[in-house]
């Protein structure tokens, strides 16, 4: 499982990673979302994996038996978060895409 | 504890006078207002005074952080209290004088503000018990002294001196900061108190030098020191009674009482001797020689102060007891006459319009009453015997001729006392005769008038305290002044006389030569002083223009030469560097760790592999197509965000699950409503040039290092054995303290709830934001038309004769369903609200589920038809649901817990059965509040941007939206 997981998060950053390196807005943005992916999954592994834990208390239960709640709720910050980042972004692009006639993260077409 | 509470009362009556007198309409009243205030302060004051008898001090503490040692703490003593008369007092005067000075269509208010919060801040410094509180209402004069300098902040010179005023006595004020710091760090304490007993633990630490000159870079600016003195004659551009007040008494004495506050503990050494008392020498001896070739009054007046709190200074820095007890006693002096002098001088400007000593004389005439009142004031200035100015500066001269520093210094420090002294005596002469002696003119710009007597009597009165102090010094000033020098010397205060005859002694001698010499040098040189600009010879290394390039160094130099530095101003290069050096800080962190990097982790499940093969595909598929194909690489991140949602749910992560499946579908309405305004990006239009390619291969290696690092970091932590987390507490105190079963969702509106208020904050800023710069949005012209689709419909349409009627029942099936369905949704958000405190929900879910079907209604039917049958108010919603969770933290604070602090019971109610009410609850309903307004906000403004019409030049804007 640990390393499946891993693998998720390297291929989600290094695709996210490339699209941020990329000079459209759009590849840019698609590029951040898929970054937040990875960061999430990053943060939630952190507390280790738990399958068929239980997520809520019940009465009578050991405490060593739930998942780890701290990450989660880190994590659940961060997609909010990271959807009111993207939101802006995409503003910011649509402005700068009127101010400038295009879509280059400069502002400027030509380069690649 | 009556004084106590005046003492309390005293510090806060200005603040909150200051916000009042903001709120009053009109002159009248904010005047009195503030001259009210001046007089409660100066009658407190007064009141306190048997608190300090027999050498007490007062002392109040208001715990504030008792574990980290932070109190406010009060403490007057007899030095302390010398200088709160001198506030309130000649504030109070101040006040008098300003309500006739100030032009009057002025309304004051603004002033009367400043004027009263600088005062209290003033206040704040003197009666400090702790010396960090003490910075604080330092940097607050800084800032007020700003202002006020500013004041009319229409001229240029006003605004350029308060700025200079600002940079250096705030960047002496952080000085300061650091030295406190290291101050308390000595003794071991921020009490002004525990400081003060510790002076020899102080003195001999190793730290004592930087110390004591970060402290005295603070006071020394404040005092307009040598070479920070050239700060003070640019704040002449201020309104004169703001001049009276902070070059006398105020401001400049901050700097002064520091030292003579920090005398017991600082002083006695070497490195205080040479610095404080050479600073103040030079300072003197510069100040007196500049003030004689000054042209304009409020210039001598400014140049005077600066060589007279170089006396102060000197006499503080020679390090004798009675150098300090002069000092006290100058203190008080100076800020008589020089208060009275400038208001003397702004009476002189206001009624002849002009400043300029070459076009005033003669004013006797017309002012006589003002004239004899600023005669006597700068005979004192001069030192003149019978006035108060000479007897501190008889005791000046007794302190200089014993330096206890070997004959050659003493020498040194007499000459150059005499010859301030001297040219002292020649500004006062300029100032007294050139204005109101010789022959009357009548070529003022104004015709000249004795000025209102409320305005002549501030001026009176301390002149009339100059003349008294001078006749009567043991009766009139003795005691405060013995009890003053008592609680900064304590046993060690000398026995001094204050009388006006001593017989004939060596200071006396001094003091005819110096009045001698003054006079022979200003009628041999009265010519000569009225032909200079500026002062002969050292005119030309001025400070002001030093500061003036250092300043355009710092903030217009220096930052182009280090922007220059960084290889581009564009965002692709920056991104490229921000991403290589995090690779690098994280690859250097894994060093050399040993990663256990062996494969013993649990068994893999075939079928979440195989999700995962799925979810890479997906990231891949969207890195390749996001250029060309903007649908499909929406599309395939979507598909990425659902696999890692559906991993939540295996690793037992509901509500991260639930949430994120949410904001997935908002996030792709969102994109899904911008894509429409991108340009057209069609695949094989332009070759790829060589550059090109090798850009895309660098990245792509970028990409892969940054995956596999992540990957191998992600594998350890996931590997690394979790030591023993907060975690357990929250699972333990979740049911017993914040009644939730939902840890998670206890979590975020309870333990850590202000985290989530400052989250929600975030959102809410960010859909203000979004509308925002919507609002001036103007789509590009290309992208303005109906898709091509619906205009190749459209066209087809209408040359069939309106058989076909695609276009006009677009949607309409889904629209219904979407109709039907949209309660269903907002229920179901209702739903996951009420249910999670306990399970899997809670607000976030809830809010943008509810705006789902808020968007869905919009995609549907069009923003025009939702907006005739529903009245949606994103920014109440927002607005209401921050102020319900703020209003529940504060709740808390009513019933003496801390903000936030959350109560909770389970409530039997009828038909719903048994609910878990918490107030955490109600916090919840401002974060789903918040959800909901914020995110239907930033769909609504985005959905709106299709019923825009282009900006055409030539024709106004057109907002289709209307200014809602």
């Amino acid at each position: 499982m640990e390393a499946v997981l891993a693998l998720a998060i390297g291929v989600l950053a290094a695709s996210g990673v490339w699209l941020l390196l990329r000079p459209r807005t759009f590849q840019v943005i698609i590029g951040l979302t898929l970054i937040s992916y990875a960061v999430n999954l990053f943060i939630f592994c952190i507390g280790g994996l738990r399958t068929g834990a239980d997520p809520v208390l019940r009465s009578g239960a050991d405490i060593t038996q739930y998942a780890d709640p701290l990450p989660q709720a880190l994590v659940l910050t961060a997609i909010v978060i990271s959807f009111a980042t993207t939101a802006l972004f995409l503003v910011v692009l649509l402005a700068s895409r009127g101010l400038t006639g295009n879509d280059h993260v400069d502002g400027k077409d030509g380069t690649p | 504890m009556p004084y106590d509470l005046a003492a309390l009362a005293m510090l806060c009556l200005p603040f909150l006078a200051s916000v009042v007198v903001l709120m009053v309409r009109g002159r009248q009243w904010a005047t009195w207002l503030m001259i009210a205030t001046a007089a409660a302060c100066l009658l407190l004051a007064v009141g306190i005074y048997p608190a300090m008898d027999g050498g007490h001090a007062l002392r109040h503490v208001v715990h504030w952080v008792p574990s980290l040692g932070l109190d406010l703490v009060l403490r007057v003593d007899g030095f302390s209290w010398l200088f709160l008369m001198l506030i309130c007092g000649i504030g109070l005067l101040v006040g008098v004088y300003a309500r006739y000075y100030m032009p009057p269509d002025d309304p004051l208010n603004r002033f009367c503000a400043l004027l009263l919060a600088f005062m209290g801040s003033m206040l704040g410094i003197v009666m400090s018990g702790n010396v960090i509180q003490l910075v604080f209402f330092w940097e607050l004069t800084s800032i007020f002294s700003f202002l006020l300098i500013g004041y009319w902040n229409q001229g240029a010179s006003a605004r350029e001196g308060a700025r200079m005023a600002l940079i250096v006595t705030a960047g002496g004020g952080l000085c300061l900061f650091a030295g406190m710091m290291l101050l308390g760090h000595i003794a071991g304490s921020y009490d002004l108190d525990v400081i003060l007993a510790a002076g020899e633990q102080v003195r001999a630490d190793a730290l004592y030098t930087p110390m004591l000159v970060l402290v005295l870079l603070g006071a020394l600016t404040k005092s307009a020191q040598f070479p920070f003195h050239f700060w003070l004659p640019q704040a002449m551009s201020a309104p004169t009674p703001v001049s009276a007040f902070l070059h006398s008494a105020t401001m400049v004495k901050a700097g002064v009482f520091l030292l003579l506050r920090f005398w017991p503990v600082l002083s006695g050494t070497d490195a205080w001797f040479w610095l404080v008392g050479g600073a103040g020498l030079l300072t003197l001896l510069l100040g007196a020689t500049a003030a004689v070739f000054q042209q304009d009054l409020k210039a001598v007046l400014a140049y005077s102060t600066i060589s007279h709190l170089g006396l102060i200074t000197m006499l503080i820095g020679l390090g004798s007891t009675l150098g300090a007890v002069a000092a006290i006693f100058h203190i008080v002096n100076h800020a008589t006459f020089k208060a009275s002098l400038f208001m003397a001088a702004g009476a002189v400007d206001h009624e002849t319009g002009t400043r300029d000593l070459r076009r005033l004389g003669g004013l006797r005439h017309v002012m006589p009453i003002t004239a004899t009142l600023a005669v006597i004031a700068s005979a004192a200035m001069a030192g003149v015997p019978l006035l108060n100015g000479f007897l501190s500066k008889e005791m000046f001269f007794a302190v200089a001729l014993t330096t206890h520093r070997g004959p050659a210094v003493d020498m040194a420090a007499a000459a150059i006392a005499v010859l301030a002294s001297a040219f002292s005596v020649v500004y006062s002469l300029r100032f007294a005769l050139g204005v109101f002696f010789g022959p009357a003119r009548d070529d003022y710009p104004r015709q000249p008038h004795e000025p209102p007597r409320w305005m002549r009597l501030p001026i009176g009165l301390l002149a009339l305290a100059c003349v008294l102090v001078g006749m009567l010094p043991a009766r009139v000033i003795g005691p405060p002044l013995r009890a003053a020098a008592y609680s900064v010397l304590g046993e060690a205060t000398p026995a001094f006389s204050l009388a006006v005859w001593h017989g004939l002694t060596p200071p006396l001698l001094m003091s005819a030569i110096a009045l001698v010499a003054g006079c022979v040098v200003y009628v041999v040189l009265r010519g000569y002083f009225a032909g200079c600009e500026t002062l002969p010879l050292l005119g030309r290394f001025s400070g002001r223009r030093i500061f003036e390039w250092m300043l355009t160094l710092l903030t217009a130099t220096l930052p182009a030469a280090l922007e220059g530095l960084f290889p581009s101003r564009r965002l692709q290069p920056q991104l490229l560097l921000i991403v290589l050096a995090a690779s690098l800080a994280a690859g250097m962190a894994m060093w050399g760790s040993s990663l256990p990097l062996s494969l013993h982790g649990s068994g893999v499940d075939p079928a979440f592999a195989l999700l995962w093969l799925l979810g890479g595909a997906c990231a891949i598929g969207a890195a390749t197509q996001a250029k060309f194909h903007r649908l499909a690489a929406l599309l395939l991140t979507g598909g990425a965000g659902l696999v890692s949602c559906i991993s939540f749910v295996w690793l037992s992560a509901p509500d991260l699950a639930a949430t994120q499946l949410l904001v997935e579908v908002v996030t792709a309405i969102v994109i899904l409503l911008g894509l429409r305004w991108l340009p057209k990006r069609i695949s094989g239009m332009a070759p790829d040039s060589r550059r090109a390619r090798l850009r895309r291969r660098r990245d792509m290696v970028i990409a892969a290092g940054v995956g596999l690092g992540l990957a191998t970091l992600a594998y350890a932590a996931m590997l690394h054995p979790v030591a023993d987390s907060i975690s357990h507490f929250f699972l333990e105190r979740a049911y017993t303290e914040g009644g939730g079963h939902n840890v998670v969702n206890v979590i975020l509106v309870d333990f850590r709830g202000f985290d989530t208020l400052g989250e929600i904050s975030v959102l809410a800023i960010v859909a203000l934001t979004v509308f925002a710069l919507l609002r001036r949005f103007r789509p590009a012209i290309e992208s303005v038309d109906a898709p091509a689709q619906q205009r190749l419909q459209a066209a087809f349409e209408a040359s069939d004769n309106g058989t076909a009627s695609v276009v006009a029942d677009y949607l309409r099936i889904p629209g219904l369903i979407v109709q039907l369905m949209a309660p269903v949704i907002v229920l179901f958000g209702l739903h996951l609200f009420l249910r999670g405190h306990d399970l899997p929900g809670g607000g976030f879910a809830a809010g943008i589920t509810v705006s789902v079907a808020l968007v869905l209604l919009y995609m549907a039917r069009g923003a025009r038809w939702v907006e005739v049958r529903l009245r949606v108010a994103p920014l109440r919603w927002i607005g209401a649901g921050l102020l319900l969770a703020v209003s529940t933290g504060l709740g808390s604070l009513a019933f003496g817990y801390p903000f936030l602090t959350s109560h909770s019971r389970h409530a039997y109610i009828p038909l719903l059965g048994e609910l878990p009410l918490a107030t955490a609850m109600l916090f919840d309903l401002g974060v789903f509040f918040v959800v909901v307004g914020a995110t239907s906000l930033m769909l609504v403004a985005l959905a709106h941007q299709s019923l825009r019409r282009p900006r055409v030049l030539g024709e106004p804007v057109v907002d289709a939206e209307g200014d809602r």
